[in-house]
């Protein structure tokens, strides 16, 4: 398979690549992998004259506060109202794997509707695979890619243990689904979760009045943290849909205040290609990079536009050189 | 000296009302079923729906595709209901309609086709089914989201509690629940919280009349039941059922009239226990289980219908069927059942098994009832039955649970049962689809007042918008029912107001199945499958089609991801190009179809021609009820592989797919789907 070409594909904003490319970008033999850092290639900075496009949002929350059930009814609303800015959308579902068997049972794609025919809607289920809780190593690369091609692309998390961190290395934006009445609020505040969003979103405000003091809560909660400035939208996502409108101003306003969106992609880049590397090399690799601050240090050296492949490929060259010096 | 006390009643108890679940094909053809039935003696009529009926679509709907007249007959309209009931008294008979999601439209129909005879509403008996939580858990065959849904519940019992005083409005269903995996313990628990649920929201529609008729209400709702081949703890469990029902109707609605706390209950025996192998079998578990609802007369069902013999293969004929109502009449008429009192009164046994059921379907209520009752807890409900069925099949499949004929006692003769042309089963004519979507146009178009149709469904949906003080559903659907609507018009009306929904499918949350040489040896083979992929073996498992019976697609997931797969589960009630279009996304390596309701033939090729036009051509798999004639025709379609009811050592399956996998992978780097789509795409 061309790696090379269904990147080019992508870059050309071909939707009908995306099935095989992320074929490619999921596979672990050789050949793929080799294939896949073609592909990786054709949609860096550097060929694509700056950063990809596509807005990346992270969206995530506890098991059950109504994610995919907001997805599939946002997603809807979107395509039967003509966005210009969000026309196309990836969605990227992922699902815990199973400690014991490896397999996974990938159950989003059935709670979130969407029309076979419209093209331009794409739904890939993706298994967390060893990283527990978290996202697998090939959703981040994957992202990258689709937002070559795809103006918007969604991450879908369960919010168990290090997943809401895990979205945030990886979004441009992230969003937080919270359920009324839950006692999340609580919870939030104490695990430090409060930290990340971008936009807070209430579920099911058709259940009224809990569902405002939900929103209330973490209103004052923002403001104790001196985030008053982060948007909390309390949405129905049973007709009549409410505040759909609003949310996706909100992911269009968040887009254009990234004013530094290069500066964010390749401090995200970064931090990527050295997880990898850690995975790849351990703490031996790490040895002989002279630690985890002095990497750093050197990746701050590297010019913006390196794909992540590039910054991985760097790091094991320069990890030889030290080796070998 | 005076004599002992006579062990008989004083009289003879009159025997249950006995039924045959029955419909297909066309509203004119069941018709002169029902009519010959009732000719050999059958006392009641229990109407099977066809599913696009039973899920709200008409005829001509794409997801109708060769599921129109196959489980049961479909009625689009007025015409049709009086079709159906044609020559029937209706005014004396009782008729069971097995109808969830659009039993409030249904019923309508027949108090219009009943106004049309002359029969005043006030003088019609019967029971709709009316149970959607049940639906959400087992059956599949819901329309609305669970709370516009309890609505329609509330607003359907409120109403014939007023104007059709002699109707079970609701009938809850705890049968389906054993179908899908239930313990005894389960099944009595979850029947019990749904029936709290139900009366919970019936209570809040009365608002402050609540008190006043709570009584009345709590005595129509009667239950609809299983019973398994292990008859006396069956019996056990209906005990408990009443026992826990009447303390229910006490202590949480101040029931206090004996008679209006009576647990009443019609049953339909066992499928999920009835063989494709040895297939004559089935006739003694019927008769077994036919006893366990009937032996002890205190707690001895209402109404009875029994499945044919040859459920696992097909659908039953008409013979098939009046073999079943014969079981029913020689128990009733031959035996001495009716002669005694309840003839485990004093049983230890009996009260022991009793006592021991009451407290664990108690403790199983609490937790339902912390999960904030039977509606929230759905999801809970359903991967615990998930989980239960997982047992069961493990237990058939170790041999630790015997079936004859199955896991063991499997040698046999040839059958002579299944020797005819169509395998022994009901092969409902392919034309009567196309007749029945000519038929339905043809109303729409011609029959009716367009003005007055469009003017009844703008009021439904006006009623709808609002909340239950904007009046009840039951009005505006009956408008509607008079002014010539549709079934798959008014279920749109409401699901444009209320939105469509999808029920959790329980697999999600299945805990992992514990390790055994088997599963070990099919996890290292997945592995080594994951080298010569390059991905972890990807399939998606789905159901075509408005069949909603998804025990069996739900197991092959379940499986399929404890020996390392990983599993889209695309869950019921799908169209071949959702199927296809979920392919290509995935970058599956396989598809598993499962289809229960007959409409394989249909809906088999159209899938497989979808995935091939969409460029995905991973090999398909397909399981459910298929006769074995017609394997053949699938098999030429591109069906790799088939399973049936007998194909039930899981494993197996596991084993084929991975044989499939790398015989054609072969070395291949990645899922054939890339390629194809690669290809397609820059040629």
């Amino acid at each position: 398979m061309n790696g090379a070409e269904l990147g080019r594909r992508l870059r050309e904003r071909d939707l009908s690549a995306a099935p095989a490319a992320l074929n490619l970008l999921e596979s672990t033999s050789p050949d793929d992998r080799e294939q896949a850092a073609a592909l990786l290639a054709e949609v860096a900075p550097a060929k694509l004259g700056g950063e990809a496009p596509g807005h990346i949002v992270g969206v995530t929350g506890p098991p059950g506060a109504g994610k995919s059930t907001l997805l599939s009814a946002f997603i809807m609303h979107l395509r039967a109202h003509g966005y210009a800015s969000i026309a196309s959308i990836a969605v990227l579902a992922v699902d815990p794997s199973s400690r014991h068997s490896g397999g996974s049972l990938l159950g989003d794609r059935t709670r979130i509707a969407f029309d076979p025919a419209d093209e331009q809607v794409f739904i890939r289920s993706t298994a967390a695979g060893e990283r527990l809780g978290g996202l697998a190593a090939g959703t981040r690369t994957a992202a990258q890619a689709l937002a070559a091609a795809f103006d918007v692309v969604l991450i879908e998390t369960v919010g168990v243990g290090q997943a809401e961190t895990d979205v945030a290395d990886v979004a441009d934006t992230v969003v937080v689904v919270v359920q009324p009445g839950s006692g999340d609020v609580l919870q939030f505040i104490k695990s430090g979760i409060m930290e990340i969003p971008d936009i807070l979103v209430v579920t099911k405000s058709d259940l009224g009045e809990i569902a405002m003091r939900t929103r209330r809560d973490l209103s004052a909660a923002l403001r104790s943290l001196s985030k008053r400035s982060i948007p909390v939208i309390a949405v129905s996502s049973l007709p009549p849909y409410l505040e759909f409108d609003r949310l996706a101003q909100e992911l269009e306003q968040s887009r254009r205040h990234m004013k530094d969106l290069a500066t964010h992609r390749q401090r995200l880049r970064r931090a990527g290609a050295l997880r990898s590397f850690a995975t790849e090399y351990g703490e031996h690799g790490m040895r002989a990079l002279g630690g985890r601050r002095a990497a750093e240090r050197m990746l701050a050296q590297l010019p913006a536009n390196l794909g992540e492949p590039e910054i991985g490929a760097w790091l094991a060259e320069q990890m030889q050189q030290q080796t070998s010096a | 000296m005076s004599e002992p006390p006579s062990p008989r009643l004083p009289q003879r108890d009159r025997p249950w009302m006995m039924r045959t679940y029955a419909g297909h094909s066309t509203a004119k053809a069941s018709n002169e079923l029902y009519r010959r039935n009732l000719e050999k003696g059958q006392t009641g009529l229990s109407v099977a729906f066809d599913l696009p009926t039973q899920t709200g679509y008409d005829a001509d709907d794409e997801l109708s595709k060769g599921e129109v007249g196959k489980v049961g007959v479909p009625v689009a309209h007025i015409g049709d209901m009086e079709a159906l009931m044609a020559g029937i008294p209706l005014g004396e008979m009782n008729t069971s309609m097995t109808i969830n999601a659009t039993a409030a439209w249904l019923l309508a129909l027949y108090v219009v086709a009943a106004e049309r005879e002359g029969v005043a509403q006030e003088q019609l008996q019967g029971t709709t089914q009316n149970d959607i939580v049940k639906e959400f858990l087992a059956r599949g065959t819901y329309a609305f989201p669970p709370e516009p849904s309890m609505r329609l519940i509330a607003d359907m019992i409120a109403y014939t509690v007023e104007h059709i005083p002699k109707w079970n409005p609701i009938n809850i269903c705890s049968y389906h629940l054993q179908e899908a995996g239930a313990t005894p313990v389960q099944e009595i628990a979850y029947a019990m919280s749904n029936g709290i649920a139900v009366l919970d929201a019936v209570k809040s529609r009365f608002g402050e009349r609540a008190d006043e008729v709570i009584g009345k209400v709590f005595a129509r709702i009667s239950f609809f039941v299983n019973a398994g081949v292990r008859f006396v703890e069956e019996h056990a469990k209906l005990r408990a059922m009443s026992e826990i029902w009447q303390e229910i109707g006490r202590e949480r609605y101040g029931v206090t009239d004996e008679k209006l706390l009576r647990f009443r209950y019609g049953v339909q025996v066992n499928s999920l226990g009835l063989t494709e192998a040895q297939p004559e079998n089935n006739v003694q578990r019927i008769v077994l289980e036919a006893l366990a609802v009937t032996l002890g007369r205190s707690a001895r069902a209402r109404a009875i219908q029994l499945p044919a013999w040859n459920e696992a293969l097909g659908l039953p004929r008409p013979f098939d069927q009046q073999w079943s109502l014969r079981i029913q009449q020689v128990l009733a008429y031959e035996t001495d059942l009716l002669d005694y009192p309840d003839i485990f009164e004093g049983s230890k046994v009996m009260d022991g098994l009793v006592a021991e059921l009451v407290k664990g379907a108690k403790a199983e209520m609490a937790v339902v009832a912390e999960h904030g009752g039977a509606v929230e807890a759905v999801s809970y409900m359903k991967a615990s039955l998930v989980d239960s069925h997982r047992e069961r099949v493990r237990r058939i499949e170790s041999g630790e649970q015997i079936v004859v004929g199955q896991n063991k006692f499997t040698e046999t003769e040839k059958s002579p049962l299944t020797a005819d042309a169509e395998g022994g089963i009901l092969v409902v004519d392919p034309a009567v689809e196309a007749q029945q979507i000519a038929a339905v146009k043809q109303w729409r178009s011609a029959t009716r007042d367009q003005a007055a149709v469009d003017t009844a469904l703008a009021e439904l949906a006006r009623v709808a918008k609002g909340d239950e003080r904007e009046g009840n559903l039951m009005e505006p659907t009956l408008a509607a029912a008079r002014a010539g609507a549709t079934t798959g018009e008014w279920s749109a009306t409401l699901r444009e107001v209320f939105g469509s929904y999808r029920a959790p499918t329980g697999v999600g949350e299945a805990s992992a199945a514990a390790a055994d040489d088997d599963l070990e040896t099919l996890r290292e083979r997945v592995a080594g499958l994951q080298e010569l992929l390059g991905r972890r073996p990807k399939i998606l498992v789905g159901k075509p089609g408005l069949d909603g019976h998804s025990n069996g697609a739900e197991q092959i997931a379940v499986r399929a991801r404890d020996v390392g797969m990983d599993v889209v589960y695309e869950g019921i009630r799908l169209t071949p190009s959702q199927i296809a279009a979920s392919a290509l996304q995935e970058g599956v390596h396989v598809i598993g179809l499962s289809i229960l309701s007959g409409s394989h033939r249909e809906l088999i090729p159209a899938v497989i021609d979808a995935l091939r036009k969409a460029g995905v051509d991973a090999p398909v798999i397909v399981g459910g009820i298929i006769p074995t004639q017609d394997f053949a025709p699938l098999k030429q379609a591109g069906v790799a592989a088939i399973y049936t009811p007998k194909d039930f050592e899981l494993s197996q399956i596991m084993r084929d797919i991975i044989d499939l996998l790398e015989a054609r992978s072969s070395g291949n780097g990645n899922g054939a789907t890339a390629e194809a789509v690669a290809g397609s795409a820059s040629a």
